[in-house]
């Protein structure tokens, strides 16, 4: 009950790694039973449709519901730590955005026993995404789960900008903030703008198929291509809501175990910023084989290329941190720096992938399925390894194995690396993607064994993940305050885990890597800058996760709304939107309680605080 | 510019080797890295160039990591707190103007080749017009020109520019020939896309779907059969000659009134599956059963008219072919003497 009604940030990031770590885990199932059924020319381990679901969940699975939750777990455990604030600027939406995200992954993730899964591709296409081509309630699911879990992503970034804008402790100018608050900053902008346009998208979709609307239909007017504008728009950009993240990460990760400071701190923020924008201009380098003719091909090819600058300078900043260092090979480090020439691999294919004459042949060819592999996982998996192996004694108080950690980096990275790097060659001798199977003698099969025999070890690296997450979870939690002796920012001025309210008394920053600044001045403790007082406290509330049933329930009886079922008292519940309505009514009547009754929370006095 | 072009030219010892490496790379009439025409070609002094740059950037990404790991571990019993260096303000505007540069040194070429791919011969009177319509999971090609449909075969004069009209009756497809040029989508009518390749060298090529289109996607193969003109004059003239149906009368009857509500033979039925005509003559049964009398790629076309006929639905999950058995209620004799028929369907 107490993680039901929880608005703490500490704990909803729990919450968020946990419920995503579930997805990544269903996610990761379905990769590993598409890299079997590929394992040998003509294959029957799988049929036909059931691949194409798998490989439609396998990339919604690991986008919507696997990586960004635990990107938003990293964020809300630290954030709040880093910046030195008591929490997020509003707690109940921070609660609201987590039960909606796990409410609407529950939605798509139901479609695999009710009825049919996905199996337009996670782009979903249209027409093949319409009634007439995927005729079960598969992409309904698609459309009305990621609505709901998207509701959850916009309401995590609002209110990431709010707490970032408002929050930060006297002293710390957005100049002086970390590189992972400033990550976090200018993801949430990115999710702010990006996520309006699938939101639209989904809506747009779900009127074609459950309304009988005309928005993609070409028969009656509509055009297909034009969801693959606005799928992209947010698409695109989605890639950078991923990957700065895990940007932000290594930024902490190496400065602390290089004992430097981050070299070009400002290029790297101005860089951050200027991805950012770009990743805005360059939807279209998605659609170079749609016909959009040759000036957007070339418009889309140069403003894709110019990326690779921004992204340049971040790569030799982060080298040039460790140059003139003391490098340490813990595992979060050993990690960001598996990250760097992986992520680069990923970077230069990109660039690769940007001439459009050339993209005629690598679109949709395993050469894609490589490169934005190696950015995902080899960038962005690499980064949360990294990132949640550096805060795990931050988070749970308990030091992950040292041992079981390199483990699990050598067999992740090598696994990887064989799954993925044949697979460049795989499509530039002419395999396409997404083929359930292949027919044999086009030279595909030696390199797909080697690509499937990587995954497998991918999985083993995983496995060891987990149990080095089950034994140290049985021992005591007795991590130090700054347990990897070099942190450099606030969260390792606490204590492991952080009490309740965070800081006693809100720090005074004096500069870049404030906590470092104040160890080289000889000091223990960081120079409070407030006296301790009375420390005000929001209060659990159960309206939050009502809420999200209520959408969740308000979703399923829309989706059968148009059913005819077995039994008269169903069919009239859902064909009368009766169950659409009650959902709705929980949801707006839990809207009308937080409205109606204030509520004031509570406060942590100055005995307490000293009596702990 | 000059400076530009002067970089380009040091690159161009390494994309010579790049190129001797990955030219050996997949089959020839299958493999993006064996280009076997202008378009493919064109596409493939890109991606060496890309690639060069590519793998130069890596090699000083990886130096450097590599020289950093080494040189600046932290020893044991090093205690002193090293330099804390803001940054370096040239140092970080050199990594700024590089990566410029090689966009630049990448962009130039990339542009030309877009507004070269752009070449569209629907208007040359040499060219040879062909109406590409993507069905799930098939392929249709209409001769405006000279009358003449068929579908799975692409067969054209070598040498000669095709211009392409590329459409599709259902879902969206993607029409790729790897090793003759780059691939291009098939969208639904108001979205008609247009191109044009050419196959100087005669042979057998293999083309296949490159966009997700229902369960049998990756069985929507085709293939373009590059002929002399000679031989592509004799290819036309037969397609265009008067049907021949099974001499057997009943057999006959029964092929009218099952297959050709769907299909042609010449001036006989519907064109609205794949056309038959010149069956006896294809690469292939259904795009993907390939015959071959050898056995060592596929096998003989009556074996794999049996096969397919026998069970559509377990050779291309998805298809919309009824079961010539179950839906349309023929017998296995028949299934066989209609086999045995479109095998001997050939061309002269």
């Amino acid at each position: 009950m107490d993680w039901i009604t929880t608005v703490d940030h500490k704990k909803i990031a729990i919450l968020y790694l946990w419920a995503g770590g579930f997805f990544f885990g269903i996610g990761g199932l379905e990769a590993i039973l598409i890299r079997i059924q590929l394992i040998k020319p003509m294959n029957t381990f799988l049929d036909a449709q059931t691949f194409n679901e798998l490989i439609t969940m396998h990339g919604t699975t690991m986008i919507f519901l696997g990586v960004m939750p635990v990107i938003f777990a990293l964020m809300n455990a630290i954030i709040p730590l880093q910046i030195g604030a008591r929490d997020v600027a509003f707690p109940f939406l921070n609660a609201l955005g987590f039960w909606t995200f796990l409410f609407g992954g529950l939605l798509l993730n139901l479609s695999w026993v009710m009825g049919g899964a996905p199996d337009a591709g996670w782009t979903a296409y249209t027409p093949l995404s319409s009634t007439t081509y995927s005729a079960t309630h598969g992409v309904d699911f698609y459309t009305i789960g990621l609505q709901i879990a998207g509701l959850g992503t916009l309401i995590g970034g609002i209110n990431f900008l709010a707490t970032i804008i408002t929050m930060r402790a006297p002293g710390m100018s957005y100049m002086r903030m970390p590189m992972f608050a400033w990550a976090t900053f200018i993801t949430s902008a990115i999710i702010l703008f990006a996520f309006p346009a699938i939101t639209v998208g989904l809506v747009l979709l779900t009127f074609d198929r459950i309304l009988g609307a005309n928005f993609f239909n070409p028969e009656t007017g509509g055009n297909p291509v034009l969801w693959q504008h606005i799928f992209w728009i947010f698409g695109h950009p989605e890639v950078y809501i991923l990957i700065l993240p895990a940007f932000g990460i290594i930024s902490e990760v190496i400065p602390t175990f290089s004992r430097k400071r981050l070299f070009g701190y400002s290029s790297m923020v101005f860089a951050t910023l200027l991805i950012a924008f770009l990743g805005f201009m360059v939807w279209a380098h998605h659609m170079f084989t749609t016909g959009l003719g040759p000036v957007a091909n070339a418009l889309f090819s140069v403003s894709t290329m110019l990326i690779a600058v921004p992204t340049g300078i971040k790569i030799f900043n982060w080298l040039f941190t460790m140059w003139g260092g003391q490098v340490r090979f813990t595992t979060p480090n050993l990690f960001a720096v598996g990250f760097i020439p992986t992520f680069t691999m990923g970077g230069v294919t990109g660039v690769m992938l940007a001439s459009a004459p050339a993209d005629f042949q690598f679109h949709d060819t395993y050469f894609v399925v490589a490169h934005f592999h190696y950015v995902i996982v080899g960038g962005l998996v690499l980064g949360l390894f990294a990132g949640l192996h550096y805060w795990w004694p931050k988070m749970f108080g308990r030091m992950l194995s040292e041992t079981l950690g390199k483990w699990t980096f050598w067999t992740f990275i090598i696994g990887f690396h064989l799954t993925f790097f044949v697979q460049h060659f795989l499509g530039l001798m002419g395999m396409q993607r997404r083929v359930f199977t292949y027919l044999p003698n086009q030279q595909f099969d030696t390199l797909n064994l080697v690509s499937t025999v990587g995954a497998g070890l991918m999985g083993v690296g995983m496995l060891i993940f987990l149990w080095n997450i089950y034994i140290t979870s049985r021992k005591p939690a007795d991590a130090a305050d700054d347990p990897w002796e070099d942190g450099r920012t606030l969260e390792w001025t606490i204590s492991s885990p952080p009490p309740e309210y965070n800081f006693k008394q809100t720090p005074l920053v004096r500069g870049i890597d404030a906590f470092w600044k104040e160890k080289l001045a000889g000091h223990q403790a960081m120079t409070p800058s407030e006296p301790v007082g009375s420390i005000h406290m929001p209060s659990a509330t159960l309206l939050p996760f009502l809420m999200s049933v209520g959408i969740f329930i308000a979703g399923l009886g829309f989706m059968f709304s148009r059913d005819t079922f077995g039994s008269d008292v169903l069919g009239f519940l859902f064909n009368n939107y009766i169950v659409t309505g009650l959902g709705l009514v929980i949801t707006f009547g839990s809207m009308l309680l937080r409205s109606l009754f204030d509520d004031h929370g509570w406060h942590i006095e100055p005995e307490e605080l000293e009596g702990r | 510019m000059m400076k530009t072009w002067q970089a380009g030219k040091r690159l161009l010892p390494m994309t010579a080797a790049l190129g001797l490496i990955l030219a050996g790379c997949g089959r020839e009439d299958l493999s993006v890295l064996r280009p076997q025409g202008p378009a493919a070609e064109s596409s493939f002094d890109l991606m060496k160039l890309a690639i060069t740059i590519m793998v130069a950037v890596l090699l000083v990404v990886f130096t450097i990591a590599a020289y950093v790991l080494i040189r600046f571990r932290r020893k044991p019993g090093q205690r002193e707190v090293p330099e804390q260096v803001e940054g370096n303000f040239k140092l970080e505007v050199i990594w700024t103007v590089i990566p410029l540069i090689l966009v630049v040194i990448l962009a130039v070429p990339t542009v030309k080749a877009v507004f070269a791919a752009g070449n569209d011969h629907a208007d040359d009177p040499d060219a040879v017009k062909v109406k590409v319509t993507g069905h799930q999971y098939w392929w249709e090609f209409e001769y405006t020109d000279y009358g003449v449909k068929t579908a799975q075969d692409l067969v054209i004069p070598a040498g000669k520019d095709i211009a392409f009209e590329l459409r599709t009756a259902d879902v969206l497809h993607s029409f790729w020939v790897p090793s003759l040029s780059g691939k291009i989508d098939t969208n639904p009518d108001g979205t008609v896309n247009r191109f044009s390749f050419s196959a100087p060298n005669e042979g057998v090529y293999r083309g296949k779907c490159a966009e997700l289109c229902g369960p049998s996607h990756g069985f929507m193969e085709f293939k373009v059969k590059s002929v002399s003109e000679a031989e592509f004059e004799q290819w036309l003239a037969s397609m265009k000659a008067p049907a021949v149906l099974p001499e057997d009368p009943q057999l006959a009857e029964t092929f009218r009134s099952a297959c050709l509500r769907c299909h042609a033979v010449g001036d006989q039925g519907l064109a609205v599956g794949p056309d038959l005509t010149g069956f006896g003559s294809r690469e292939s049964v259904a795009g993907i059963l390939l015959n071959d009398d050898t056995g060592a790629d596929g096998a003989p076309i009556l074996e794999n008219l049996q096969t397919w006929l026998h069970d559509p639905e377990s050779v291309k999950p998805g298809n919309t072919m009824p079961d010539p058995k179950a839906d349309l209620g023929l017998t296995d004799e028949e299934i066989d003497g209609i086999a045995e028929y479109l095998s001997g369907l050939t061309l002269e």
